[in-house]
């Protein structure tokens, strides 16, 4: 039985949608980085996404452009952020409880906009691999690596792009010193509650096309509570990667691997219960928080509000 | 007026900065009232006052990070107004704070560049930034690797990459508030050497201090605040000490006597080769040993960080010993809990006594009982006697002087000398056998720290064993009668009082062991 997992056809499989299914994890977890790079713990992803979600697949289904679709998610993502910040940073609210009524908002708010707008579940047909000439035809490689949709790719570039930014420019400079020590930044001109304002509205963003990425480029549907705690798993992915966006994605690799063997492992019909195939990767990540947490240390200035003059 | 000149920092002189009429209100506070205070190119401008006095509020207001409620800031005689610390870098100001403002999981040349635009535009330039540090710190001898992480650096280097972000910035007036608060006597020295060379290139400096011997040392002209308000300007040349510290106070001084004699009878608590881990988990306490007898203040002198913190969180049993003995009257109680030291008769100021001391959200009776709420006469069969705690409380608020509108005043709303005041009382009207007091002075003003010296020395003729633990050299060398010094976890030696001097001192707490050991 369990060697029909060992076949090269499965293999691949396993591999490529692993690859495929950590989409919506890194636009997450990539978004949420920068947000507690700077400071801000964002609670509410799971929310930003979930409206995304909504959003990108309701505007796709009436006017069946698939980019439209993903702009309106990140614009409402980006709204979300905006409010994220305006609530944590002007009004200096508890970041935590925050964030869990921003989810709340996002559960409700997307759940709602589906009864009221769609009624029923549908599909779209969403984003589909695209040929790369000689890359998409190697062997084995072509298949895992490339033949992905657009947004796969998007996910990974951005990885690198956000590690380049953290690391390479004045900007990534600023936004650790606010997240390390804001008053610091603060004596030599950084204005914190700007660069708060810009990683927790990229954030929101970024959540919302993460959520695109599950309802117009994975799934191809919308449904209530679609996300299913993913949001909550992206946030625990940044801590597990130590706040550095290429252990972020290692995180989320691992995850995303584990859950497409688990979703194989019912396809073929492999006699493991079912149950316990789907509690793996939570399991997992649990397991990978405990042993990494304790080695690494979260931006000091995370969750704190800051006031100039304490 | 004399010819504006090019500084070594590439900015133009100020030749004058004046303030006036500068006030500054704070809910409930007045923090500078109508203060006037000028500085000038090529001079040394020291402000004196005591905590609380206004000087940080002053510095400040000029560097931009507070706006005032009224006043006016003049440069080279034209006004301007700063907004924020960019407006304020513009024009050539830089500030060292009294609290270092270091990122410190960013290197230096990262530290260095932030917020400065770069050559490379959006991206980072930090070879060239280097190069500049190399450039600055060969002018002004200031040796600091640009590319070492500030956490890995000691207190006097992480002051040296703050003198020189302020210079990289282009600082003509550079504000010092307390630099020298975290050096030793050595560094000090070293830093002055800096200071003189800068002011010879044509800067201007403010230095703020409450060491009068530093100010006089160094400073051109003094000015003295207190209570917000500006008590005067004069030149140093023929200032004294003591006219300086009355100006601060405001009364003239007591001083303190101590005598030479102690009567050292029994020993009260002995260390023996004992270590610990700091909460890193590196080891921060290294076969310390020593012992403190009845009747005596054993000083434990230190540059901040040398695991002054862990030693005292040892001895009171709130940090695990990894090997080594404690003794206390006689009886090991290596690992015991605070509460079973607490029986034996051990007190303890601590450190922090906003965190460990007091609980801040708590009223003035109530933290005062905290160690013993639930003993006789405070509690009875698990209810609290709250008339025997306002009888308790009563009393030593007036025994201690504690100034506090009523019993029921939650302590943080209390000024710093009186909480620690309130501390003194709950600690040492238990008559303990042994003291624990860790820098059982910082941040108070003249007349707290004079009364917590009163009621130390006090202790001492009661027969009371004290431990002080203290960064403040001058503290340590008036009310010790025997002096340890720790470095990085390790007692380099210690000296009986009369045989001490403060360079000695000094050099055994930047780690040189003594050569000529007796
Ligand atoms: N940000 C602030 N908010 C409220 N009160 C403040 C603030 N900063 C300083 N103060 C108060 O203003 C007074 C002067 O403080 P400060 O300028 O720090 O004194 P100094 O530097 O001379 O010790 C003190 O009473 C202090 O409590
Ligand atoms: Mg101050």
């Amino acid at each position: 039985m369990i060697d029909q997992l060992f076949t090269e056809a499965v293999l691949v499989g396993i591999l490529a949608s692993g690859i495929r299914l950590a989409t919506p994890y890194l636009y997450a977890s990539i978004g949420e980085t920068l947000s507690q790079r700077s400071g801000v713990l964002n609670l509410g992803v799971e929310g930003q996404m979930l409206l995304g979600a909504f959003t990108a697949f309701y505007i796709t289904f009436t006017t069946g452009n698939l980019w439209l679709g993903v702009l309106a998610a990140m614009f409402v993502g980006l709204l979300m952020g905006l409010a994220m910040a305006f609530v944590t940073i002007n009004l200096q609210a508890e970041q935590g409880i925050s964030g869990i009524g921003f989810y709340l908002f996002g559960l409700g708010m997307s759940d709602l906009l589906f009864q009221k707008m769609l009624g029923t579940v549908a599909t779209v047909s969403g984003f589909r691999p695209i040929h790369i000439p000689w890359l998409s035809d190697l062997p084995i490689i072509g298949k895992i690596l490339f033949s992905q949709n657009i947004l796969v790719y998007g996910a990974y570039l951005l990885v690198a792009v956000t590690w380049f930014v953290l690391n390479k420019t004045t900007l990534g400079l600023k936004i650790k010193a606010v997240g390390e020590s804001p008053q610091a930044a603060d004596s030599l001109g950084v204005s914190v509650s700007r660069i708060r304002y810009l990683t927790v509205s990229v954030g929101g963003m970024l959540s919302g096309l993460a959520g695109a990425s599950l309802s117009i480029a994975l799934l191809n549907v919308f449904q209530q509570n679609m996300t299913s705690g993913l949001g909550f798993i992206a946030v625990a992915l940044v801590y597990f990667g130590g706040w550095r966006p290429f252990a972020v994605m290692g995180g989320a690799l691992l995850f995303s691997m584990v859950n497409s063997l688990q979703l194989w492992v019912q396809v073929l019909n492999i006699p493991i219960p079912s149950d316990f195939a789907v509690m793996m990767p939570y399991v997992l990540t649990i397991i990978a928080l405990v042993i990494t947490v304790q080695r690494v240390r979260p931006p000091s200035a995370l969750t704190k509000p800051f006031e100039r003059g304490h | 007026m004399t010819e504006k000149k090019t500084l070594p920092s590439g900015h133009s002189q100020i030749l004058q900065m004046e303030m006036h009429g500068i006030t500054k209100r704070f809910p409930g506070v007045v923090a500078n009232f109508k203060v006037d205070f000028d500085v000038r190119a090529g001079e040394v401008h020291a402000l004196l006052g005591e905590n609380g006095a206004g000087k940080s509020t002053l510095m400040k207001v000029l560097y931009g990070m507070y706006q005032p409620d009224e006043g006016q800031i003049k440069l080279d005689g034209t006004p301007v107004t700063i907004h924020s610390p960019v407006d304020s870098i513009k024009q050539g100001i830089g500030m060292i704070h009294q609290h270092f403002m270091l990122v410190e999981s960013l290197t230096v040349a990262e530290n260095v560049a932030l917020g400065m635009p770069s050559t490379r535009g959006p991206l980072t330039d930090l070879k060239k930034v280097s190069a500049r540090i190399y450039e600055l710190a060969e002018i002004y001898g200031l040796r600091v690797d640009p590319d070492a992480y500030v956490w890995q650096l000691a207190v006097g280097q992480q002051q040296r990459v703050e003198i020189i972000k302020a210079l990289y910035r282009g600082a003509a007036l550079l504000i010092l508030d307390e630099p020298t608060a975290v050096l030793t006597p050595q560094e000090v020295d070293e830093f002055f050497v800096t200071m003189r060379q800068m002011v010879t290139d044509g800067h201007a400096l403010i230095f703020i201090s409450h060491k009068l011997h530093e100010v006089l040392d160094i400073s051109n002209r003094v000015s003295v605040l207190r209570d917000g308000e500006m008590i005067g300007t004069i030149p140093t040349q023929g200032a004294t000490k003591t006219q300086l510290a009355e100006m601060m106070v405001g009364r003239p001084l007591g001083e303190i006597k101590i005598r030479q004699q102690s009567k050292t009878s029994q020993t009260r608590l002995v260390l023996q080769d004992v270590c610990s881990q700091s909460d890193r988990g590196t080891p921060a306490l290294k076969n310390v040993s020593f012992e403190v007898c009845a009747g005596e203040i054993l000083g434990v002198a230190g540059v901040s960080g040398n695991g002054q913190k862990e030693l005292a969180e040892v001895i009171t049993g709130m940090r695990p010993v990894t090997s080594g003995k404690i003794i206390l009257d006689t009886q090991d109680v290596t690992g015991k809990s605070p509460k079973v030291l607490m029986g034996r008769s051990l007190s303890y100021i601590p450190e922090e006594r906003m965190r460990d001391g007091m609980i801040k959200e708590f009223t003035v009776a109530e933290n005062l009982i905290l160690r013993e709420h639930d003993q006789m006469p405070f509690s009875r069969r698990g209810f609290l006697d709250l008339k025997a705690i306002s009888e308790h409380s009563e009393g030593l608020i007036q025994d201690y002087n504690v100034k506090t509108p009523s019993l029921e005043t939650t302590v943080k709303s209390l000024s710093g000398g009186n909480i620690q005041k309130l501390v003194l009382a709950r600690e040492i009207s238990r008559r303990p056998h042994t003291l624990i007091a860790a820098q059982p002075t910082r941040g108070l003003d003249i007349g707290a720290t004079e009364y917590v010296h009163h009621r130390l020395l006090e202790q001492r003729e009661a027969g009371t064993a004290t431990l002080l633990i203290s960064e403040d050299l001058d503290e340590i060398m008036a009310l010790s009668d025997r002096i340890a010094v720790i470095f990085e976890g390790e007692i380099m030696g210690v000296v009986p009082r009369d045989q001490a001097t403060a360079e000695q001192i000094g050099l055994l707490m930047a780690g040189v062991a003594e050569t000529a050991a007796k």
